[in-house]
């Protein structure tokens, strides 16, 4: 037990903070910790600080150098995240492709879609979204209802997607399809990789509580994809589109603690320039959510060194998952009681637009965060199930 | 970074471990629970001459093995899986830390060598009928006698008070108030003038006393009007070790909660299959992970003494308090009727989560305390 970097650690981490002091300068410094999946604020200014970490491989760090990764373990990827977060670099735009997508085809993917993807989301030429989410496929994934049916040497693709994150800004989809006529729950699905830009996909934005559109409809009608794009086997759909879920459940919440912390810290300095920091239920509920903030970290490192010793993260994920977006949804609540009648305003310029503070914008994004990637219910149950063994609903 | 225990670590969890589920069955907890010193002499015995627990932290230059809290956080997540009826944390987490804390080396090799080998059971006694944690809370007052010191006040809610025959006492020079004018004595078990009363403790399986002193003689320890940063350290030490204690009874309950979930059957199929039990038992297993991750780092920080302590161990006192209080109140309902039987041992973890909660102060008081330290 020892939370000090080993020599090659420091070292790495040394070499992170002069990239990051040396290209995180000017606008990009000026955007601060902005952005989100439900945040496009700053988007094109983001775009080429993405690139910018692109042309040095600090997108897919992780991946095999023959893709034009920098193969890094998972301490290291921990500890970029880290320098990453502390020096309140610019949220990350390309969480879908490089987060999810990358490393579900690195798992299943062939060298031929390997060669043709990562290297477009790593110079991030190409944006991806995800195709899961159906007005009757929510919670119960498996009911998805879009198919595909094979015509000559293409997929032809019928049916409707919805919370579609940044569809609107993608070139591509990863859509979990039933590929298999007649078929019913995990079976008979397909992962197909389907363009954007066509005229059988159609994209309806939907305006979220907190009054940006950042997520969609996305409708096919007819729409198509090559035959060969299809990631893992045709039918085993299921397993590739849970192996997604476990990398968007995965090790993203391990560096997420630091942008928690920050968000705590000016919660906490706004609390004490209205006064509100003498109260003895905000110190109470402050001290509160600054323990869990630390547990997360600690939880962060224990499930890391288990990784490391034993290579898979598994449904401990859920886990992480579960603590942090409850503790980060309480920190939204708590932050407009901190606020008081502040909080009751939004637009600071009154010039119209229903523009969110920042602590607005905590509030009420948080409350996706115990929704997506699998509800909490739903984590629950993996815990429940998965790692106490506890005996499965009948269905 | 690296958050996991040695190969060693493991082995001493191991040997912990086999030690303690043969000593401290549910038989034998209720057995010593019933008697007025509350544990098994030859245990404690057996703990010092075979496992060497007693002098696990101390240094080698004063008896001890000179391990860190690491290893000391093991053994009481250990027992604290088995509601370990022993004067223990009294001796270890409480007394020898004082003396480490406080004592000059002539001292430490005087008290520390007799603890190391099992011969001394020692407790610290600072509490008083006020029932406060703080330096406030300390109103006995030591006084000058023709070169000697003496004592006069009531010291309560002292754990193994009755059983100690050495007893670390804080008290404070007349005329000072708050952190200043504090200072550490030792007494005798037997001290002419001290009496000792057994209290009638809500959780049975951990021993607790009145003190009350009347003229009684007493050893310096430490810098005289030095005392109150040693205790303080002293305190956050206890605090880590409770909390492992804490964490290991959580994990306890837990287990406890998934067994019989998965066998009672209602409505024609275990009570686990129900998500309303489910998800109780999946917020349990997220609540114990989260206090043994605290417990575990607040270990490792003070192995380490570092300044991260005092903010580490009010964390860590804080979450371990209330996650274990709630995995052991979800156990009773869990259970049900048989929950709430005395026969059933979910009651003896029950009182034992809230008595740990409530000593060395609650969840309450130490996110009070982690507020101030952390500059809110």
């Amino acid at each position: 037990m020892d939370f000090r970097d080993t020599p090659a650690e420091a070292a790495f981490r040394d070499e992170i903070r002069a990239w990051l002091s040396e290209n995180l300068v000017g606008e990009f410094a000026a955007l601060g910790g902005r952005g989100g999946p439900a945040d496009e604020r700053g988007w094109d200014t983001r775009m080429e600080w993405e690139r910018t970490l692109g042309r040095d491989r600090w997108v897919g760090m992780s991946w095999p150098g023959e893709y034009g990764g920098r193969n890094l373990n998972f301490s290291q990827q921990v500890i970029f995240n880290e320098e990453y977060a502390k020096a309140n670099a610019p949220a990350r735009i390309s969480f879908f492709g490089e987060g999810l997508f990358a490393p579900t085809l690195i798992a299943y993917g062939t060298h031929e879609q390997k060669s043709r993807f990562l290297p477009k989301i790593q110079s991030v030429d190409e944006l991806w979204c995800q195709g899961y989410s159906e007005p009757d496929a929510g919670s119960d994934l498996s009911n998805v209802a879009t198919r595909a049916v094979r015509d000559g040497d293409e997929w032809v693709i019928n049916g409707q997607k919805v919370w579609t994150t940044l569809a609107h800004r993608a070139q591509w989809c990863f859509v979990v399809a039933r590929t298999e006529a007649g078929s019913t729950g995990h079976k008979g699905l397909s992962y197909l990789l389907v363009p954007m830009d066509q005229p059988g996909v159609e994209i309806r934005p939907l305006r979220q509580m907190t009054g940006s559109a950042e997520f969609n409809e996305v409708y096919f009608s007819d729409a198509r994809t090559s035959a060969d794009l299809v990631l893992g086997e045709v039918g085993d759909g299921w397993a590739v589109a849970m192996a997604t879920l476990g990398f968007e459940r995965g090790t993203a919440f391990m560096s997420q603690q630091l942008a928690f912390q920050r968000e705590l810290r000016e919660i906490i300095e706004v609390a004490q320039s209205n006064g509100r920091s003498k109260e003895a239920t905000t110190r109470q509920e402050l001290a509160d959510s600054y323990i869990g903030v630390q547990i997360m970290k600690y939880n962060g490192m224990r499930m890391l060194t288990d990784l490391v010793a034993r290579g898979v993260i598994g449904p401990s994920s859920s886990i992480g998952k579960l603590f942090w977006s409850n503790w980060h949804r309480t920190l939204g609540e708590r932050a407009m009681d901190v606020l008081g009648t502040d909080a009751l305003l939004v637009a600071s310029e009154g010039n119209g637009e229903y523009e969110l503070e920042d602590f607005h914008q905590i509030f009420m994004s948080s409350r996706a965060e115990t929704i997506y990637a699998g509800a909490s219910e739903i984590q629950r149950n993996i815990i429940g199930e998965r790692v106490l063994g506890l005996p499965r609903e009948p269905r | 970074m690296n958050f996991a225990f040695s190969e060693e670590q493991d082995q001493l969890r191991d040997v912990v471990r086999r030690f303690v589920e043969e000593k401290s069955s549910e038989e034998e907890v209720r057995r010593l629970m019933d008697t007025e010193v509350g544990y098994d002499p030859n245990v404690w015995a057996q703990m010092a001459n075979e496992l060497g627990l007693q002098s696990l932290h101390i240094p080698e230059e004063f008896g001890g093995q000179g391990f860190s809290f690491v290893e000391l956080a093991i053994v009481f997540e250990e027992q604290g899986r088995r509601l370990l009826c022993s004067p223990y944390f009294a001796t270890v987490a409480l007394a020898t830390n004082a003396i480490l804390n406080a004592g000059t080396s002539d001292e430490k090799a005087a008290l520390l060598p007799g603890i190391a080998s099992g011969e001394t059971i020692a407790t610290l006694a600072f509490t008083e009928p006020n029932g406060r944690w703080d330096a406030d809370g300390i109103t006995m007052i030591a006084r000058e006698d023709g070169g000697g010191w003496v004592l006069d006040g009531t010291k309560m809610f002292v754990i193994d008070g009755n059983n100690a025959n050495l007893i670390v006492v804080a008290a404070r020079a007349a005329g000072t108030s708050g952190e200043a004018g504090i200072s550490f004595f030792t007494v005798t078990g037997d001290a002419q003038g001290l009496t000792r009363t057994a209290l009638a403790t809500m959780d049975q399986t951990r021993k607790q006393s009145k003190l009350e002193f009347a003229g009684v003689k007493a050893t310096p320890l430490g810098a005289a009007g030095q005392g109150w940063s040693a205790l303080s350290k002293t305190l956050d030490q206890a605090a880590v070790c409770l909390s492992n204690e804490m964490a290991g009874g959580a994990q306890f309950v837990l287990d406890m909660s998934v067994e019989y979930a998965k066998v009672r059957v209602q409505f024609g199929r275990p009570i686990g299959s129900f998500q309303a039990i489910k998800h109780k038992c999946a917020d349990m297993l997220l609540e114990v992970e989260s206090a043994k991750s605290a417990a575990y780092y607040s270990a490792w920080a003070a192995g380490e003494d570092n300044e991260e302590l005092p903010v580490v161990a009010s964390l860590s006192k804080a979450y371990c308090s209330d996650a274990y209080f709630h995995a052991t109140a979800e156990n009773i309902q869990i259970h049900g009727g048989i929950g709430f039987t005395w026969e059933h041992p979910a009651h003896l973890y029950f009182k034992r989560a809230k008595s740990s909660e409530i000593l060395l102060g609650d969840a309450t008081y130490h996110r009070e305390l982690l507020a101030q330290r952390i500059g809110i």
